[in-house]
């Protein structure tokens, strides 16, 4: 990945933040970095860069190193940070356009979120709804993470919590045209 | 609320309350009709594509949570929705479309569905809250909680965005603290209320969730609370799996419907509790409950 240049200059596609803003129909120069974002954001411990820094960095330009980012994936999407923008910068939405732009480009770094959001949406398709048990079941052999929690499953399977079999969905073809509707 | 009007709704019970989250669903449908709700499910409703969905593609989510909208609309009623991760989702989708022709002719060339945003969507916690009432639910209380200490939480999509969501502060949320007074039990207050516990990433980032979760649950036991109150399926079995410490010493996680089932005297509540990860039945058998 190219981040600099050879004299160490920042590589920077400078519309990217028209591109961001364009897809999220937020305003992104109204950031000031008040930080507010990152203060309360319950995901910062794990990210690589915090909130009110990812914003910066669209801002001005730093496309790979935002796409390529842990950030995108470990937000919680729990919406505390735009909810406490004092200039309504909508970084959830902003968040959610930046994680499919890295979905579609191929920069995921963080696997396992974007595993889990696509074997989700993958069992809506078939199913209509979601399938707890197959959700679990694909993730583990995707992710090649077998055993653990095997004693909490197991509890759940045997207090009924846990379905064995999908529901049956009458009008399934329904829910597949709206999945074949967003690939257009 | 007048006691001669049935209140009636469409019923979105969504994927969580089939399965891992059962008490929940049994625990609405129970305490409604007691509360004389009249709960119609949804015929055929879909998964709202929840977190998943808007993550990766907003038409899609537009379009999942919309079906569900326009099957309702059918119905001729305004929604009651139980998981707040669903609720927010079709609320979302219920302003937009209200504000965009263009959304609610896409839904319709897709599903064969008209709709009009013509109806509301409702979390139940608001509909017992503000439409039975806490003085009606007070009335019907035969078994106070007396002595249970309770941390009401609410997590993040009960109160946020605020511009979606909001029928309570998105801050300082109090609708669930006051419906568990009216059960007679001891809210606590906390810091803790509408800070996330991590649902989402549950089953991705296991350790992430672990932290949250812990520092939430510390939170609760400094503020003297021996059992979480939730709204919400994914925040339920979180806070049920990700929690650290030696089996005895977990705190409980209660549904707010348990609770008032349990208040309201119905004789299924203990069903409901059995199926929980963390058994609350050791501390409301200190309590007498």
């Amino acid at each position: 990945m190219q981040y600099f240049d050879k004299n160490g200059v920042a590589v920077i596609e400078a519309n990217f933040a028209e591109q961001v803003k364009e897809a999220s129909g937020t305003e992104i120069n109204r950031c000031y970095q008040c930080l507010t974002c990152s203060l309360g954001c319950p995901s910062a411990f794990a990210m690589d860069y915090l909130p009110h820094q990812i914003v910066r960095m669209v801002q001005i330009g730093l496309r790979e190193q935002v796409l390529t980012s842990s950030t995108i994936w470990v937000c919680a999407d729990c919406q505390a940070c735009a909810t406490r923008c004092p200039n309504e910068v909508d970084i959830v939405r902003i968040m959610d356009v930046l994680r499919e732009i890295s979905l579609r480009e191929g920069f995921v770094k963080e696997r396992s979120v974007a595993d889990f959001h696509r074997i989700f949406l993958g069992n809506i398709e078939q199913w209509g709804r979601q399938h707890e048990l197959s959700l679990i079941l694909k993730l583990k052999l995707k992710t090649r993470d077998l055993f653990s929690d095997l004693l909490p499953g197991i509890k759940m399977l045997m207090k009924g919590k846990l379905k064995l079999l999908p529901e049956r969905f009458k009008e399934i073809e329904k829910v597949r045209d709206i999945f074949r509707g967003a690939e257009k | 609320m007048n006691q001669q009007t049935a209140v009636k709704y469409a019923y979105y019970p969504g994927c969580s309350l089939e399965a891992t989250a059962r008490e929940y669903d049994l625990s609405v449908r129970a305490v409604c009709e007691h509360l004389g709700i009249e709960l119609a499910e949804i015929p055929d409703w879909n998964c709202c594509g929840a977190s998943s969905g808007h993550s990766t593609d907003r038409r899609l989510a537009g379009n999942l949570a919309g079906r569900n909208l326009a099957l309702a609309e059918g119905m001729g009623m305004d929604i009651a929705v139980a998981c707040p991760a669903c609720y927010i989702r079709l609320r979302k989708a219920q302003n937009e479309m209200k504000q965009d022709e263009k959304q609610r002719d896409e839904l319709t060339n897709l599903t064969g569905l008209s709709y009009n945003a013509q109806y509301n969507t409702r979390h139940l916690l608001d509909i017992i809250c503000n439409e039975i009432g806490l003085e009606s639910l007070k009335d019907k209380v035969v078994k106070p909680l007396h002595g249970l200490k309770l941390a009401a939480y609410y997590g993040c999509y009960l109160v946020r965005p605020p511009e979606i969501v909001a029928f309570d502060d998105p801050e300082n949320p109090q609708c669930l603290d006051a419906l568990l007074d009216t059960l007679g039990a001891e809210v606590r207050d906390w810091s803790g209320k509408v800070d996330c516990c991590g649902g989402s990433l549950s089953l991705s980032k296991r350790e992430m969730a672990r932290r949250m979760v812990g520092e939430l649950v510390e939170m609760a036991r400094r503020a003297g609370a021996e059992a979480m109150v939730a709204a919400c399926p994914l925040c339920h079995a979180n806070l049920e799996m990700r929690q650290g410490g030696a089996n005895g010493n977990k705190m409980p996680v209660f549904y707010f419907t348990e609770l008032i089932g349990l208040a309201l005297g119905i004789a299924e509540a203990g069903s409901w509790f059995k199926k929980h990860l963390i058994s609350p039945s050791g501390l409301l058998a200190s309590l007498g409950l």
